[in-house]
């Protein structure tokens, strides 16, 4: 049996460089089929003939293109990701300042939304029918619905507008701008860190919005999963034999058909967190969140490839990275994937 | 102690509504049960294994249930809270079902499973939970307890689970125990001798069972009475070893359609379905 277990893990370890060289060869094609000259993006347009030929061969162009995508991989592995026109930065250096950023917004938003939405699904599955499922699932549907940008929107008008209980958008106010020491990238945590107070409860009052709302948008989904996995769970013999023992329906709930729930539920509550975290792009342009979403954006909108290309390589890796690790879980909670 | 039976039914109705209309499961049953082996034989969706879960009230929410009496002990099950319910089942009542693959807990082993029935009911820590466990499962006859005990149930064969569902459920130790259909998922093999063991263990402990089951000549050897049910209605109630006496035509006709090792038959009559049979009766 352990053979098994470790054959089993042996598999999922040889498919990540599988998959990697997948994610690689997509960018690199991206990156070829784009109506984006990337000679013309550096030597400008109005370069002469010469110099585009030039810089058309130092940068490989002129190879065929199995040599080329041999050496994007030589780059990408040695941490490479080339260089943003727009900033003039390293693209890795860009990622980093931008991404802790949104890497703080969406594991505040899957934390609140999981919680949430766990504890409403369960509800609404227990009480199936009843007013409260009813007021949950309308509610729900608001998230899931609603577009996030309204949302944003609607949250600004309220809270800051008129109501002015939370900051406006943007990641902490304008007087604590840089008086804390950047160690992580996360504020909050920074500002922790450094026994700062002040800092730390401005740098969670700018966060409250952006992931309040991502919050609501992902915790209604998770909300009805959860709901209809209990649903399936409850209507099951062991659930019945469960209760002919004569346990508290706490128990049965939470001990026996939760626990079979939660097996799905990791899968769904990791590939929502893998979508908030290759950045929330309406959410971060409506609070000005100088996130991975802005970051890919802007990049896009000013032809910047190489930016572009290195977040969505980075985006791919988190997605395998938390697929793996969903992957992971599963089997931890699942007896019978052992 | 009364003479009053353990169990005691009279006129039990059940209904299912749903979205197309009523479901009329149950039908007036009565019948009432001492410390003795009740076998509820009928056909799938005569109602039988309903019955059994309305003496326990385990039927869903939506269900519609009444009965002139329903009580077990002392207690009126339709009027009991739910607290009351909850000291009755598993403790009083225990309910064995058809297949271990679905009605054991796929994510618990099943020492947990056995442990969580004692400690639903008895204040015992953890090491003395994990000793009855062993010992229970030892007293249904599986010769390596640590093995089971710590396995997972798809781990264990089909016989061994209902040997494990069986441990879980006589470990409070109840006064009833409704087996719904034990064997019917089991190998032919393997059913004979989890019927021996629940006969076994219902005789040492003094218990009364109900056993629910399609397998009319199994009953009537393993139970003291059986009472046949069609279409939520209990035909006829007859001592087991007077089966053969039976008067009612639903009983005869089950009897005469079995096929026989010693006898020669020349063709199986089928059963002809009498509607005088569901007539109200007095």
């Amino acid at each position: 049996m352990l053979k098994a277990r470790l054959g089993a893990l042996a598999a999922t370890a040889a498919s990540i460089p599988i998959t990697l060289l997948g994610l690689a060869l997509v960018t690199f094609f991206i990156g070829r089929v784009v109506p984006i000259d990337p000679v013309l993006a550096v030597v400008g347009d109005r370069a002469p003939a010469d110099v585009v030929e030039r810089a058309r061969i130092e940068m490989g162009l002129d190879q065929p293109l199995y040599v080329q995508f041999w050496r994007y991989l030589g780059d990408i592995l040695s941490g490479d990701l080339g260089r943003s026109v727009m900033t003039s930065n390293p693209v890795w250096q860009d990622i980093a300042r931008f991404f802790p950023a949104t890497f703080e917004l969406a594991t505040l938003a899957i934390i609140v939304a999981a919680i949430l939405g766990i504890g409403l699904g369960v509800l609404a599955a227990t009480r199936q029918g009843s007013w409260v499922d009813q007021a949950v699932r309308v509610f729900c549907l608001a998230g899931h619905s609603l577009p996030v940008f309204v949302l944003g929107l609607i949250s600004l008008l309220v809270f800051y507008a008129w109501l002015g209980w939370l900051p406006g958008p943007g990641r902490q106010g304008i007087i604590y701008q840089d008086m804390v020491e950047t160690r992580t990238g996360l504020l909050t945590l920074d500002a922790a860190l450094a026994g700062d107070w002040p800092a730390f409860r401005d740098a969670m009052a700018h966060l409250v919005q952006p992931a309040g709302v991502l919050a609501f948008f992902s915790l209604a989904y998770i909300a009805r999963m959860t709901r209809a996995f209990m649903l399936a769970e409850l209507r099951s013999e062991y659930v019945t034999t469960a209760r002919a023992k004569g346990l508290s329906s706490a128990r049965i709930v939470w001990r026996h058909a939760f626990r079979n729930t939660a097996v799905p539920l990791v899968t769904v509550i990791f590939l929502t967190y893998a979508g908030l975290l290759e950045g929330a792009v309406l959410t971060e342009t409506i609070f000005a969140w100088p996130g991975l979403g802005q970051y890919l954006t802007v990049s896009l909108l000013n032809a910047d490839m190489n930016a572009v290309l290195g977040a969505t390589l980075v985006v791919g890796l988190i997605y395998v990275a938390l697929n793996l690790l969903a992957d992971l879980l599963y089997r931890l909670m699942d007896p019978r994937t052992r | 102690m009364s003479t009053a039976p353990l169990v005691e039914v009279k006129n039990l109705r059940v209904d299912f509504p749903s979205a197309t209309g009523v479901t009329h499961a149950v039908r007036g049953v009565s019948f009432s049960l001492g410390k003795e082996k009740l076998g509820i034989v009928g056909e799938s969706g005569s109602g039988k294994s309903v019955t059994g879960r309305a003496l326990m009230r385990l039927l869903p929410a939506s269900t519609k249930a009444q009965a002139d009496v329903l009580r077990f002990g002392e207690t009126d099950i339709l009027h009991a809270s739910e607290r009351q319910m909850r000291a009755l089942r598993g403790r009083r009542i225990g309910l064995i079902l058809q297949d271990p693959k679905y009605s054991l807990n796929p994510v618990m082993t099943a020492g947990a499973q056995i442990a969580e029935a004692l400690r639903a009911h008895r204040r015992i820590g953890r090491r003395e939970a994990r000793e009855a466990s062993l010992d229970l499962l030892e007293g249904v006859k599986i010769r390596d307890p640590r093995r089971v005990h710590d396995a997972y149930p798809h781990e264990l064969s089909g016989g061994m689970g209902q040997r494990v569902m069986i441990a879980m459920m006589l470990a409070p130790n109840p006064e009833l125990l409704i087996a719904d259909e034990p064997t019917s998922a089991l190998d032919a093999s393997v059913q004979a001798e989890i019927l021996r063991l629940i006969e076994e263990l219902v005789d040492t402990r003094g218990m009364a069972l109900m056993l629910i089951s399609h397998d009319l000549p199994l009953v009537s050897h393993f139970c003291d009475r059986v009472a046949v049910m069609y279409a939520g209605q209990v035909m006829e109630e007859l001592p087991a070893a007077e089966l053969h006496k039976a008067t009612h035509g639903y009983t005869r006709g089950l009897l005469e359609c079995l096929p026989s090792l010693t006898e020669r038959r020349p063709r199986l009559p089928t059963l002809n379905r009498d509607p005088a049979w569901l007539a109200p009766r007095p």
